[in-house]
């Protein structure tokens, strides 16, 4: 009777799942073939790479590495720099993230609503259309080719604030505030040692998040940072680009590509489960 | 001792500024003078001409008319427009079919931790490096080419960023391919917020998968999905790092790929500051209108 029933609805379950898997296998494929290609194009003198794709990997990829740091592109300090400003923007920014969240979640005072409406409504206009002014006041403050101007700005991101006060007001019991008022505990320690170590799983979420969005970012940095010193990554691989290409050996180019992608692939792999939660539990907005 | 609770309770609570003192500072600084200073420099004359400084002169809304009438904006804006909706259609389609697909259980897929793991890991990649990465897989020497000739599909190499169409499907496509696992995600979480009683009186009732899709699934899904286009539409406007290092900065070929933020960085590079600024105003008040929107949709939920 029930398997009957079962064949009234329309495609069968099994079609169906076949039809799922397919369709998802092909989206796997679309999705990770391109970085098979550059993995194995990084293995690829330059010789070989100009004589077609072969599926197989060659033995050139120690070769190619060494070429690319005796080449002209800073592609140590590129990484150092990068770690440090999107390291530096991710504790920063997260740090007082949380702070502001804290002060909406936890405080009374005339004018919160407004604030809190205020974030909300800016949380998605883009930097960008600042960008002019955002330059001007950086060179006028002779905050040029410092991370200052990319670090300190993280401190009012919207979106983090909003995912850790979503957070808060489900595991931050106030009665836990107040306890610790009794118990003679000020504000800020009350927020440093408490409010923080409880928010541990939004920060770190947001960490990664701030942290990879910081080490991608191109488009700012591009501006403020004119020093071959002091250039990110996404900076260098734009120089690569631009570089006169055909002459160049491109086992290097790939090389270059696979530097400054791996760090954030090797976390992903490792903490994909709580990113990929994290968005989710990010995109229930209200 | 109730006057003392009082003063107490004032006391806390003027911690609420303090600790909101940093975010308001930072933003005052680093976004509202810079935004008010770039208003400011929409409405005067200020660029170099080789080597002679022209301005700054207040030439009230001069900038706005230039900007406007050049043509060149109307066209950057229809090529943003165009890329991002041949990267968002097939974004939303995919995305819809497997969050349904996900959160079937009569389906009962197995390794959906791993296909999800998949298909979000290119939004984590730098943009200028997979643009770039794409410009040598898709050169005209390059990998694509050979595997497409070696497969006997071409029988000589296509210059695909030598058409504009090809050029433009090439960014489109890895927009797609950043984004598609990210929206998956949304829309599943909105999937697991219908009442699953729902689907189970459907089931009950004998509804076809594709009727419990089209009938149940899709309509309460609407207001999610009017969320993600909008929040998509914020960002395929400040499409940039993707046709920027793909092109190298020109928007070619025939400025076919050239977008709104590609032309700012343009006058931002030469130093054009009123263009610069004029050019921010319209991209303000177009992203503040969507995001405006975005917050009452944000806000509504929150209600209910």
């Amino acid at each position: 009777m029930k398997e009957k029933s079962k064949k009234r609805k329309g495609i069968s379950l099994r079609a169906r799942r076949w039809i799922a898997y397919g369709v998802l296998t092909l989206m796997v494929f679309l999705c990770l073939f391109w970085f098979y290609v550059l993995f194995i194009n990084a293995t690829r003198s330059h010789g070989e790479l100009t004589r077609g794709f072969t599926p197989i990997p060659s033995t050139h990829f120690l070769e190619n590495w060494k070429n690319l740091l005796a080449g002209t592109l800073p592609v140590w300090t590129g990484l150092c720099n990068s770690v440090l400003v999107a390291g530096s923007s991710a504790v920063v920014s997260t740090y007082f993230s949380t702070m502001t969240a804290y002060a909406i979640h936890a405080y009374t005072f005339p004018g919160k609503k407004a604030v809190f409406t205020f974030i909300l409504m800016i949380m998605m206009i883009p930097t960008q259309v600042t960008a002019l002014g955002f330059v001007q006041l950086v060179t006028r403050i002779k905050l040029e080719d410092s991370f200052i101007p990319l670090i300190v700005p993280t401190i009012a991101a919207p979106i983090t604030f909003y995912y850790i006060k979503q957070y808060m007001e489900s595991n931050l019991p106030l009665s836990l505030v107040e306890a610790a008022r009794i118990d003679g505990s000020g504000e800020f320690r009350t927020f440093n040692h408490i409010v923080l170590p409880l928010m541990k799983p939004a920060i770190a979420v947001q960490m990664i998040f701030t942290f990879v969005t910081s080490w991608n970012n191109y488009f700012t940095p591009a501006l403020i940072l004119h020093d071959d010193k002091k250039k990110t990554l996404p900076i260098l691989i734009a120089q690569l680009r631009s570089a006169d290409f055909l002459k160049f050996d491109m086992g290097q180019v790939y090389v270059m590509i696979v530097f400054s992608i791996l760090p954030v692939v090797a976390v992903y792999l490792f903490l994909s489960r709580y990113i990929v939660a994290g968005v989710a539990a990010g995109s229930v907005k209200g | 001792m109730k006057e003392y609770n009082n003063k107490k309770a004032v006391s806390y609570n003027r911690w609420g500024y303090l600790f909101l003192l940093p975010f308001l500072t930072v933003f005052v600084v680093f976004q509202l003078i810079p935004l008010g200073t770039t208003i400011y420099n929409s409405f005067f004359e200020n660029y170099r001409s080789g080597l002679t400084q022209v301005g700054p002169n207040f030439v009230g809304l001069e900038n706005f008319r230039k900007l406007i009438s050049s043509g060149e904006l109307l066209v950057y804006f229809k090529n943003t427009m165009i890329m991002w909706v041949m990267g968002f259609i097939p974004q939303i389609v995919v995305a819809l079919l497997l969050s349904a697909w996900f959160s079937d259980p009569s389906l009962r897929l197995k390794f959906t931790g791993f296909f999800k793991t998949v298909i979000y890991l290119p939004n984590l990649i730098m943009a200028a490096a997979f643009a770039m990465l794409f410009f040598t897989l898709f050169s005209e020497s390059g990998p694509m080419n050979s595997i497409l000739m070696q497969m006997g599909i071409l029988s000589r190499p296509y210059k695909f960023l030598s058409n504009s169409w090809s050029a433009r499907t090439l960014v489109a496509a890895m927009n797609f391919l950043m984004w598609f696992g990210n929206t998956t995600i949304l829309l599943m979480a909105g999937i697991m917020g219908i009442d699953s009683s729902l689907f189970e009186a459907a089931e009950v009732d004998g509804a076809t998968a594709t009727q419990v899709f089209f009938r149940i699934t899709l309509p309460l899904l609407r207001p999610i999905l009017i969320y993600v286009m909008i929040t998509s539409l914020i960002g395929g406007l400040q499409m940039f790092d993707v046709p920027q290092v793909l092109t190298n900065a020109t928007g070619d070929p025939m400025r076919s790929t050239m977008t709104l933020i590609m032309y700012l960085n343009k006058h931002l590079y030469s130093k054009n500051y009123g263009m610069a600024g004029a050019l921010s105003v319209l991209m303000f008040l177009l992203t503040g209108f969507l995001s405006i929107l975005v917050f009452k949709m944000t806000a509504e939920r929150k209600k209910k």
